[in-house]
């Protein structure tokens, strides 16, 4: 087989969290004679393959899981482009070339500022020129594209009072070289030029590191189904790939992958990403199901009717495109203060042309004045400012586990008033709970171990992690098989244990299991959905912050009811995704800031329509896609300290709105007195960064 | 003065340079997993299986 045959695919693997499982995970991964190479990426929890196109997709997945890791593969198919981590990479080419100018300007107008003069200073002039003019033109692209854009459109944004400030410097630096003059600028311009795209950079590492860990969160991304073909064999086959007529077999535990009918087996079937409704539903033969669903019990055989953008969930994305449109619509606070701030430096430098020529200077020496005005009142440490304060609250908030998409979530974050909170999945942990296993005595809890580690079935996880916080040892059970439907059964002490369905259906809809010995009932586990250990604490703090919070539920009252009243809140249940959309629009046109937090599907316009939005780790990646920010672990403080960040860090970027105001002030005046040299420029830019910058490091321990 | 026409170009070669070895570095995927990197050392490289 030739090397060029090999397929190169990337799969998201979230449990990497030492140098141990790098090394099992690229020693580990060749040793299957298909992968030919593995290399992993630490940073971004993904695993790079090459392997043989012949390889299955359950066979790769498999060779993960051997090795104790899950991995799911990322995109619709092999060797996907990621261009937003190109956009990153060019930015840093830009900051890498315009930092290089910026150092080698200054060391020949250091030579300048102490004395050179004549030929020499000529010299120097020109080389700066030929270094300046390039860098300019490669470096400066991003906010001339970015300027044009935007007078294209009629607006005006940070980027244009820069590229006019830059474009007239250099203009008039280059005729001030070309008559002799002493005074060239182009050491401000290429410094003006790092310290921004020192800025732009920074924000889009911050976005580039979250996405890396949102991509690594979407556990059904490239999901797909085994198909059966007509000789009764399955292949695997990816989501997009699936067809209407298609019969997916749908193991337990699995999700469905698209739409269809039941047409073999019967199980129960977890809607709760799709509908918020806490019950399993049962599905039998001709019962529709569909995509994103979770089967809890047996295996079924899903005929497809639907795939693809076809699906009953393309509704909701078509519902969530209207919704995303309304969140476009907000300005970021640096472009709102540059509405502001263009036209003033603008006035200002023409008003210093202007004056300077009524008083008698020359034209040559009033655009001279009118160039150093615009230089020291380009935004330099308001393109900084911004940018700084929010990539080190986004730090932070990172190791407290809140994953930030990007700068505009933390600031329209800051301005919430009202949450509408989700049920099932966000206030509650959204998987289903062992309920009284600490009245169990040793042996039962011994044997249920047992038993539950041989089965991957949601129920039999949810004991194997409810029996963790005891120190139990699995009893010595032999020949253990698994029924798929009714349960676990295996030899023990000479007799027979079973887990499974309860004998008696005396439990209703709740979901229960049952152990027996030989026959004899011994015990019966209720499993229930339970509120987040903290969710009191973190709806009562975010109240004190001036946040109120109610939930809007796609469940039942009767399921909805008791949260509510144990924690006080107000409750609208059985809402459809067009319903949550509703309520928050209404909020909207009362002038009430709505952050949105919920996990599922149907919460997938809600959250993209919210003024801020967050969702858990463990929501659907409709709902994961569509929130500013995402909190892992079960723990729901996290929102409130991302509130709170939030609000620190638009208190920091004010403070340094305040602190480049008052640069300003001091600045302007001797810029229009004519006493602003290229010396004294460099001088105020580097020092007021370093200022902005210093002040936003604050926000790193912010967070305890 | 005769100096400067040394001492520049090499000053400008050498920023240059560093520039150029920066490129290289970002082209060959040096800064894509910084935190991997740190770990890397402590990876036992495998036995030469036989």
């Amino acid at each position: 087989m030739s090397a060029a045959a090999l397929v190169e695919r990337d799969f998201a693997v979230p449990d990497i969290r030492c140098a141990g499982c790098i090394a099992k995970l690229e020693q580990g991964l060749v040793r299957d004679k298909r992968i030919a190479a593995a290399r992993v990426n630490f940073t971004e929890k993904r695993v790079h393959l090459s392997y043989m196109p012949d390889t299955d997709m359950p066979d790769l997945i498999g060779a993960f899981s051997t090795l104790g890791f899950e991995a799911h593969p990322i995109g619709n198919g092999p060797g996907e482009a990621d261009a937003e981590a190109e956009t990153s990479r060019e930015l840093l080419r830009a900051v890498a070339v315009s930092g290089f100018a910026m150092m080698n300007i200054m060391l020949l107008s250091v030579s300048v500022w102490s004395g050179a003069a004549g030929a020499t200073r000529d010299l120097f002039h020109w080389l700066s020129a030929a270094i300046a003019l390039p860098t300019v033109a490669y470096a400066g692209r991003p906010f001339f594209r970015s300027a044009w854009r935007a007078l294209r459109h009629g607006r005006t944004n940070m980027d244009v009072p820069i590229s006019i400030g830059v474009a007239l410097v250099c203009a008039i630096s280059l005729y001030e070289t070309a008559t002799g003059g002493a005074h060239a600028y182009f050491d401000g311009a290429t410094m003006l030029l790092f310290f921004l795209l020192c800025g732009r950079w920074l924000d889009s590492v911050m976005r580039d590191r979250a996405r890396g860990g949102v991509t690594a969160l979407l556990r059904n991304m490239g999901s797909g189904a085994t198909v059966l073909g007509d000789d009764g064999r399955g292949r695997w086959v990816d989501a997009t790939a699936l067809e209407p007529g298609m019969v997916m077999l749908v193991a337990a535990g699995e999700r469905l992958a698209a739409d269809g009918v039941v047409v073999g087996g019967a199980s129960q079937l977890d809607l709760s990403l799709l509908t918020g409704e806490s019950a399993p539903q049962p599905a039998q033969p001709d019962d529709s199901v569909h995509a994103g669903t979770l089967n809890l019990e047996a295996p079924i055989r899903v005929r497809v009717t639907a795939a693809g953008a076809d699906t009953a969930i393309a509704d909701i994305a078509r519902l969530m495109g209207e919704a995303a449109q309304g969140k476009s619509r907000y300005v970021r606070i640096a472009d709102r203060a540059a509405r502001l701030y263009a036209p003033a430096v603008h006035c200002l430098a023409l008003m210093a042309f202007a004056g300077w020529l009524v008083a008698g200077a020359g034209w040559h020496d009033s655009l001279l004045i009118a160039a150093a005005v615009l230089i020291i009142t380009c935004p330099c440490a308001l393109g900084l400012a911004v940018p700084a304060a929010q990539i080190v609250a986004a730090g932070a908030l990172m190791r407290a586990g809140v994953l930030v998409k990007d700068g505009s979530a933390l600031e329209r974050l800051a301005e919430v008033d009202l949450a509408f909170v989700d049920k099932t999945g966000t206030l509650t942990l959204g998987r289903p709970e062992a309920i009284g296993l600490d009245r169990l005595d040793t042996r039962a809890k011994s044997l249920i171990l047992a038993l539950s580690q041989a089965s991957r079935h949601p129920l039999s996880e949810a004991l194997t992690r409810g029996l963790q916080r005891y120190d139990v040892r699995p009893a010595e059970v032999t020949s253990v098989t698994e029924t798929p439907g009714f349960g676990i059964e295996a030899q023990w002490a000479g007799g027979i244990v079973t887990l499974g369905r309860p004998q008696r259906g005396e439990l209703g809809d709740a979901l229960a299991t049952e152990l027996s010995v030989d026959g004899k009932s011994v015990a019966t586990i209720r499993f229930a959905d339970r509120l987040r250990p903290d969710a009191a604490e973190a709806i009562g703090t975010l109240a004190r912050q001036g946040v109120e919070a109610m939930i809007l539920s796609g469940d039942r009252a009767e399921a909805v009811a008791p949260v509510a009243r144990q924690l006080g809140l107000t409750a609208q249940t059985g809402m459809s995704p067009q319903d949550k959309l509703d309520a928050i629009e209404r909020q909207a046109g009362l002038g009430r800031k709505v952050l949105m937090i919920g996990d599922g599907l149907n919460d997938g316009p809600a959250l993209a329509a919210g003024h801020a939005s967050i969702a858990p780790g463990s929501a659907s990646d409709v709902g994961k896609n569509a929130a500013d920010c995402i909190f892992l672990g079960d723990r729901m403080m996290p929102v409130v300290q991302a509130v709170q960040m939030a609000r620190r860090t638009q208190a920091v970027v004010r403070q340094n709105f305040l602190l480049a105001i008052g640069y300003n002030a001091v600045a302007v005046p001797l810029a229009f007195m004519g006493l602003v040299t290229p010396l004294v420029a460099a001088i105020a830019m580097s020092g007021s960064s370093l200022i902005v910058v210093g002040n936003a490091l604050r926000l790193k321990g912010a967070i305890r | 003065m005769n100096g400067l026409a040394f001492l520049i170009p090499i000053a400008l070669g050498l920023g240059l340079l560093g520039l150029a070895a920066f490129f290289w570095s970002l082209r060959k995927g040096q800064f894509d997993d910084l935190d991997g990197a740190a770990l890397r050392i402590f990876v036992e490289e495998e036995e030469e299986s036989v």
